[in-house]
């Protein structure tokens, strides 16, 4: 036991960035409420340097591997890798907040604050190695997450969405938690490595299997895949724009992390149980997301449907149940985020004199009107379909690897049809852009999001050329679960 | 000559170029002109470096030369280019079309004339790419990353149901293609390796699989031939998944079916040569039967479909399917005349009907319709044309004495040697293309000239010549003296023969085979 107050303070190195996050959100929330005026860009960028500062914090861990607060707590490559996209991913979101907020009128100083409470839970969640840390990172994510769908009050869709999340959100917990009850029941514990062992040595029981199904519905929920996808459309379209964005990328990372957590740290001496699951919920997102998109009008919605499809997809390398599928799901989702976030930089975008608009319809001929931007947004789409040499091939392609190594082969075949299916949609966001006749012009694109979507455009066109270094992080994070 | 890397050079040339365009300032008349010009010298440079690997090609050899080979992803995907006598002349073919390609826009593309020409020469790179790649990832990379300029060329500077068929040639091609990659993961799964000079000597299995109650004979090699039967017959057309190519050829611009017909048709014919046959030889052995059946169907049934066309570029594009069909007979005869043949015809068919289109193009300019009924008597007008014009219809024919010929007759003779019936179906798709072609040529020059829109059109100008000459030259100097082709192609050929022989015998002497 370290008695020193600097080992003290050592041992607890690992968790200083979700610290970081909780006292800098309280910092920011007494700033506010005291400077009184909308500051957004100094509010926005204050957050951002925030999480920037976590993420050094994280990066300075080196490689600090163990666990804290009696094995509750759990730092090691998988969780660091995906924590910083995480905080990318919030970070990049709030970069490309702050001007729409502020235009649109909706900036309030709490948006930053229920952001980085957020994201702390979300740094919880990945680090969670306890039932019930996972379940604490769980709400304090989610509670923060409800507030700002509802963030537009003014608006009917944007606090019904924010209504129809907390409403549906509460029931998930509520089948989480039971399958927890049941879990700790049957095995006697809450930290993963007991309940691995308990289940090891007394094989799966009908008490163990049913709470893994109560807790993966809940888990599931989170990523929306089908079937408790039904809230993903009506959040995305109804929420502010900007908060859809954040919706869109770093819940999703953090989520996908903590299932894959939970099922090789808890459960992974019944990975047959699981499979059956995972591969049915993985083909049911696919291929709903692939035709389910096909009739939508409202970018956003269309995005809904598409982030399902996707979920689908990282499924099918956590499906998978070996190194290699662990692997190919963090390189799926880092992909998936960037793609999303580039993708959400056009949408923040389409704005007129008048406002925002978000029919798919409002992109006719963007690409006479706004060559850069119609280019990127075309090669982002591609990539979301999965056409190579775009990073999303490849993303798709180690899920599939993963797949037929695992001889999954129907499940890979689906896969592929339902991409098939899905690169219809893209396909017409691409023909919109570049075959109809011009509408109205968009006011220029804001800095920022111009910013992201370069960014994010060469990251998708440049990753064939030196994929290595995502490669390599992604086999480190990966191997630690499996040690 | 590996010390240049002279394939990665004529690959990515192209794109060199399609940059230099992309910086090119302004969008007045001068930044297009800039365009043409910038897009013209590129294609025509890589074409005269391209030369260079013809030049120090040794014809003797069966192997891979100029091969470069590095790390890509991780250990198991490499960057690895070479070429044998089986893909060189595809990439010739490539960077000879291509000039033309660009030539022929050079007056008709006046919309987005940057956009257009990055997009070919984007298309460029990446077809040089699809016939030099040695590794399979990197060949499926290639293979697919070609649909996206292709479908924004067809899409933005098509006709009028561009739409339409811009998606379901992307669609189509896709789907077809998806297996295949999932039959790249699987060769990957059971070889180890995405090495295709590795994986041209590995044996896959043959052991049948039994799987959920059914039993696949044939094993492993069946599925992956099918899966990438899937894709290349998508891409060559093959009966009945050829209904995409006629709507693509028709909507897209004259430079898009150029390339369309004499290069990514050819991709098809490529993969069943580079994979399908020295790869999978037994499965290859086992559903010969099947693709005479549908080639038979193509040569025959297509060639009726073209006689009834009314638009003269599908009327081309359904012969194009018919002469594809020659080629997948040809292929899968595995007799060195037929695969001869089957190169052979795929390469004069990239010159013919590229130049076939090419000179629908020429009228097309000047009448803005491609109906077959509003022309007649040109050869009043058109003197010049009407010679050209013959030549490729005698080609595409395939009179003795043009490279058509050639072809087609030793696809033939192939055929012959392994089953009568099947040369004897495909002979009849060698008089109705005499039919079609022939009528089509009647209608279109010959007769009076009645029309008054046709009063005044003017015959070809210096550049539709400059466009048309090389063509006619290379089309008569193939069908009389086509040894060039054939020395370049017979080293690789035979080591291709040789190791599916040995392969199907020892498949028969193990009794995996019923004996025939």
């Amino acid at each position: 036991m370290p008695t020193s107050t600097a080992a003290i303070i050592g041992s607890y190195n690992a968790i200083f960035p979700e610290v970081i996050l909780v006292v800098g959100a309280l910092l920011l929330l007494m700033i506010g409420s005291f400077i009184k005026q909308k500051n957004a860009m100094f509010m926005a960028f204050a957050t951002i340097a925030i999480i920037i500062f976590a993420g050094v914090l994280l990066h300075l861990q080196g490689n600090l591997t163990g666990t804290l607060f009696t094995g509750s707590f759990i730092i090691d490559p998988f969780a660091r890798l995906m924590k910083i996209i995480t905080l990318a991913s919030a970070a990049i979101a709030v970069f490309m907040a702050y001007d729409y907020m502020s235009k649109a009128n909706l900036w309030k100083y709490e948006f930053a604050v229920l952001i980085l409470l957020a994201t702390a839970g979300m740094m919880l969640m990945i680090s969670a190695n306890d039932l019930i840390a996972l379940y604490l990172g769980i709400e304090l994510q989610s509670l923060a997450l409800y507030v700002i769908a509802a963030f537009n009050r003014n608006s009917e869709r944007s606090s019904e969405a924010g209504l129809k999340y907390f409403v549906l959100g509460a029931l998930s917990s509520g089948m989480l938690l039971y399958g927890m009850s049941l879990i700790y029941g049957f095995t006697g514990s809450t930290g993963f490595e007991q309940i691995a062992s308990s289940i090891q040595t007394s094989g799966a029981t009908l008490g163990v299997i049913f709470g893994l199904v109560f807790m993966l519905v809940g888990l599931v929920f989170k990523i929306s895949a089908v079937p408790f996808h039904m809230w993903t459309p009506d959040v995305y379209e109804g929420s502010p724009t900007p908060v859809t964005t954040f919706f869109a990328a770093a819940p999703k990372i953090a989520a996908m992390a903590m299932i894959v957590r939970v099922l090789y740290g808890a459960f992974p001496t019944i990975t047959p149980q699981w499979q059956q699951i995972i591969v049915f919920v993985s083909i049911a997102s696919m291929l709903l997301g692939a035709f389910a998109a096909i009739g939508q009008t409202n970018i956003k919605r269309l995005m809904a449907y598409s982030s399902i499809g996707h979920m689908g997809f990282a499924l099918v390398g956590l499906a998978s149940g070996s190194e290699m599928g662990v692997r190919a799901v963090i390189i799926y989702m880092v992909i998936y985020a960037i793609m999303t976030l580039g993708t959400f930089a056009c949408i923040l975008a389409m704005r007129r004199e008048e406002g925002s608009v978000e029919n798919i319809s409002d992109l006719a001929g963007l690409a006479k009107n706004d060559l850069t931007m119609a280019f990127l947004l075309a090669m982002l789409m591609f990539s979301l379909a999965g056409i190579p040499p775009l990073a999303g091939f490849f993303g798709k392609f180690y899920v599939l690897l993963a797949a037929i190594d695992a001889k999954l082969v129907p499940l890979a075949i689906i896969g592929v049809l339902a991409s098939v299916v899905g690169a219809f949609y893209y396909l017409r966001i691409v023909k919109v852009m570049f075959f109809d006749e011009p509408a109205e012009d968009f006011v220029p694109m804001h800095g920022s999001l111009r910013l992201v979507l370069i960014g994010s455009g060469l990251f998708v066109l440049g990753y064939v050329v030196y994929p290595t270094p995502l490669l390599t992080a992604a086999s480190v994070a990966a191997q630690s679960l499996f040690k | 000559m590996n010390s240049w890397s002279i394939l990665s050079v004529v690959t990515f040339l192209p794109l060199l170029g399609a940059l230099i365009i992309f910086v090119i300032p302004g969008n007045d008349a001068v930044a297009k002109n800039n365009a043409r010009m910038a897009a013209l010298f590129t294609t025509i440079f890589t074409f005269f470096v391209s030369l260079l690997i013809w030049f120090h090609f040794d014809n003797s050899q069966a192997g891979f030369q100029f091969v470069e080979k590095y790390n890509w992803m991780g250990e198991n995907f490499s960057y690895h280019m070479g070429v044998d006598g089986i893909s060189m002349l595809f990439v010739i073919l490539t960077t000879f079309v291509m000039p033309l390609a660009i030539l022929a826009s050079w007056d008709s593309v006046q919309e987005r004339v940057k956009e257009y020409m990055i997009a070919f020469l984007v298309l460029e790179s990446l077809m040089i790419g699809v016939f030099c790649s040695l590794d399979l990832l990197m060949f499926y990379v290639f293979f697919e990353a070609g649909l996206i300029p292709m479908f924004l060329i067809i899409g933005v500077w098509g006709g009028k149901r561009r739409v339409y068929a811009s998606f379901k040639f992307f669609l189509y091609t896709l789907a077809g293609s998806v297996l295949m990659l999932l039959a790249i993961m699987a060769m990957y799964m059971d070889a180890g390796t995405t090495d295709i000079t590795k994986l041209l000597t590995y044996k896959f299995s043959i052991e049948p699989i039994h799987f959920w109650g059914m039993t696949i004979s044939g094993g492993l090699q069946t599925i992956l031939w099918w899966a990438f039967f899937a894709s290349f017959a998508v891409k060559m057309p093959m009966w009945p998944v050829h209904t995409w190519l006629p709507d693509a050829h028709v909507e897209a611009p004259t430079a898009g079916s150029v390339i369309l017909a004499a290069i990514l048709l050819k991709m098809g014919g490529y993969g069943f040569l580079r994979f399908s046959i020295p790869m999978f030889p037994v499965a290859s052995d086992t559903f010969a039967i099947v693709v005479f059946v549908l080639s038979c169907i193509a040569i025959v049934y297509t060639s009726l479909v073209a006689l009834v066309q009314e638009d003269i570029k599908k009327l081309i594009a359904y012969s194009s399917i018919a002469h594809m069909g020659f080629v997948t007979m040809g292929i899968f005869t595995a007799t060195a005349q037929g695969i001869q043949g089957g190169i052979f015809q795929m390469l004069s068919h990239g010159i013919v009907s590229a130049a076939l289109f090419l000179c629908i193009g020429v009228v097309y300019d000047r009448m803005h319709t491609r109906q077959i009924s509003a022309y007649g008597g040109l050869v009043n007008r058109m003197p010049l044309y009407a010679v050209f014009f013959m030549v490729f219809t005698m080609a595409n024919v395939g009179l003795p004495g043009t490279s058509g010929f050639v072809g087609e007759f030793l696809a033939l003779i192939g055929a012959y040697k392994v089953n009568t019936w099947v040369a004897f179906t495909a002979t009849f798709g060698v008089i109705l293309s005499a039919a079609y072609a022939l009528w089509l040529y009647r209608r279109v020059i010959f007769g009076k000239l009645e029309k008054a829109s046709l009063k005044n059109i003017a015959d070809l100008n210096m550049r539709e010549l400059a466009i048309l000459t090389p063509l006619v030259l290379l089309t008569i100097l193939f069908g009389i003296w086509p040894a060039p082709i054939i020395d370049v192609t017979t080293a690789s050929v035979e080591q291709l023969l040789h190791n599916y022989k040995n392969a199907v015998q020892a498949a028969h002497d193990a009794g995996l085979l019923a004996s025939r």
